[in-house]
């Protein structure tokens, strides 16, 4: 299925400007490793060397934190909105 | 000795490093930047004698302070009274508890005068002129009154229903006080987007890697004031959970630079329950962090979506400490306990810090025969709020000595 994936601002530099790319996956892992493909470097921004999501990356499916879901393996469906969003290391 | 030993700032996740400058997360990875040191560099130098003969305030650990030079504001504050508190640990059946009492933190009665101080040095070392910062309030006290003093001009935004204390308490210095309908978090992140549009430095954004350094002076003086050794058992409050950790590295830091011998201090994180994102996933025995929406009088530890919950989790569970958390009524019964015991005056992330102790006691998980610090933040007059129905009335009588006769009858107490 085909997904809308919103890209932060710090990685558009990896997409030619994009803020929004429609990416193919099932899972979230999936559409990972499909927007590598299509935009490299990107994988290795968002995942550590474990394959992991970064800690201080977010990754919303339709304004849920995947990880509270199934993480990578969260599945996806055809109009989902996906976002990425550097976490905030803010904080008093 | 007036070469700095700060050699970078290093992502706290992919480890990659960056120069001196304001910034606070890792370009690569989005992980937050900390201040390292070549500690080797202070070795011979930074001796318990040198240190001891420096004024009483927290430049006297000046090296291990991400600062060139000298400071060049706040250069009074910290070095509070570590008080024995023997009436309290009868109360609680222990043998040694101490109260570090940064409640009254100079200049404005909480420890985040000693961040501050920090920051706002780095801050006109960088060459900025207005700070700022996202408060719950004794933040942006302490940014009011530490900015002014240094002729800075200052923004502190905060969530619009604190305590009228914490309010005045920022207000008084002329800043500009800006209140946000939300929560703390709502606030947060409001400042991270004005922080990047205006170019301000905002202390617990930008400047956030230096300011959260100014935290260690209390583990140092802790561990001078007790006699240069750590205590065994360390209770923290937590709001972002910043303090837990370098309350810790301050710890680390004295042992690598041999000043004092490794204690295996266990550090124990203190929340309320209506707040307790970090003693939550402790307990749960997991290092995922599940933000949370705050319900509780401590609004200054009403942090639902914790900063440094991650790494305050990490310190407590590998230095063998652990957490609790405690309701309104709890809290307000140990501000009582704190002040009627030993004379302080706490605000409510006192009652906390004290409330989580003493479940922490009850379970065995603080033992009673070793040494316990508790650490205690601010002030009790900025929330009086919590206890101001909670303490007995004045009992009125006529300028008469018969009418106080009958009172000191019933009361019990003789006369001559």
């Amino acid at each position: 299925m085909t997904v809308a994936v919103r890209i932060p601002t710090p990685l558009r530099k990896l997409t030619g400007g994009a803020d929004e790319v429609n990416i193919e996956g099932a899972t979230i892992g999936e559409l990972i490793d499909n927007l590598e493909a299509v935009h490299p470097g990107m994988k290795e921004r968002l995942c550590d060397e474990h394959g992991e999501i970064r800690r201080f990356v977010n990754v919303y499916l339709n304004d849920e934190d995947v990880r509270f879901l199934d993480g990578s393996k969260t599945a996806v469906k055809e109009g989902d909105e996906v976002s990425i969003v550097p976490a905030i290391a803010g904080g008093k | 000795m007036s070469e700095s030993i700060v050699r970078a700032l290093k992502c706290r996740e992919c480890g990659q490093e960056y120069p001196i400058e304001p910034t606070h997360v890792c370009e690569f990875c989005f992980g937050p930047l900390e201040v390292v040191y070549d500690y080797e560099k202070l070795e011979g130098k930074l001796t318990r004698e040198l240190i001891e003969s420096r004024p009483q305030n927290m430049w006297r650990y000046k090296e291990l302070l991400p600062i060139d030079g000298e400071p060049k504001v706040g250069t009074n504050n910290g070095f509070t009274p570590l008080i024995r508190a023997d009436r309290l640990a009868e109360a609680l059946g222990v043998k040694e508890l101490y109260i570090k009492n940064d409640s009254v933190c100079y200049p404005t009665l909480s420890f985040k005068d000693r961040v501050v101080a920090v920051a706002l040095s780095k801050a006109v070392e960088f060459g900025f002129e207005t700070v700022a910062c996202a408060s719950t309030g004794n933040l942006a006290g302490s940014v009011a009154a530490n900015a002014t003093a240094a002729g800075l001009k200052s923004y502190v935004f905060i969530p619009e229903d604190l305590e009228q204390g914490k309010v005045l308490g920022a207000a008084i210095f002329g800043t500009n006080i800006i209140g946000i309908k939300g929560q703390y978090d709502d606030v947060n992140r409001l400042c991270s987007e004005v922080a990047g549009k205006y170019g301000w430095a905002f202390v617990n954004v930008n400047v956030r890697p230096f300011y959260a350094e100014g935290s260690k002076s209390m583990g140092y003086e802790i561990m001078e004031q007790l006699g240069w050794k750590a205590p065994k058992h360390v209770v923290v409050p937590m709001a972002s959970g910043s303090l837990c950790t370098k309350i810790d590295k301050s710890i680390k830091e004295f042992i690598k630079l041999g000043l004092i011998e490794d204690n295996g201090t266990a550090v124990y994180g203190a929340q309320a329950t209506g707040c307790s994102p970090i003693s939550k996933s402790v307990k749960d025995g997991t290092d995922m962090i599940h933000p949370v929406k705050a319900d509780t009088i401590a609004k200054s530890l009403a942090i639902g979506n914790p900063a440094d919950g991650f790494y305050a989790n990490r310190v407590i569970r590998e230095s063998g400490g652990w957490c609790e958390d405690v309701t309104d009524a709890e809290v307000i019964a140990a501000m009582k306990l704190l002040a009627e015991t030993e004379g302080i005056f706490a605000e409510t992330a006192g009652g906390v810090t004290l409330g989580s102790a003493i479940k922490l006691i009850e379970s065995g998980k603080l033992p009673k025969d070793e040494s316990i610090v508790l650490c205690i933040t601010g002030n009790g007059l900025k929330t009086q709020e919590a206890v101001v129905n909670e303490v007995a009335k004045p009992r009125v009588i006529g300028a008469s000595l018969k009418e106080f006769d009958v009172l000191a009858e019933a009361d019990g107490v003789a006369s001559h």
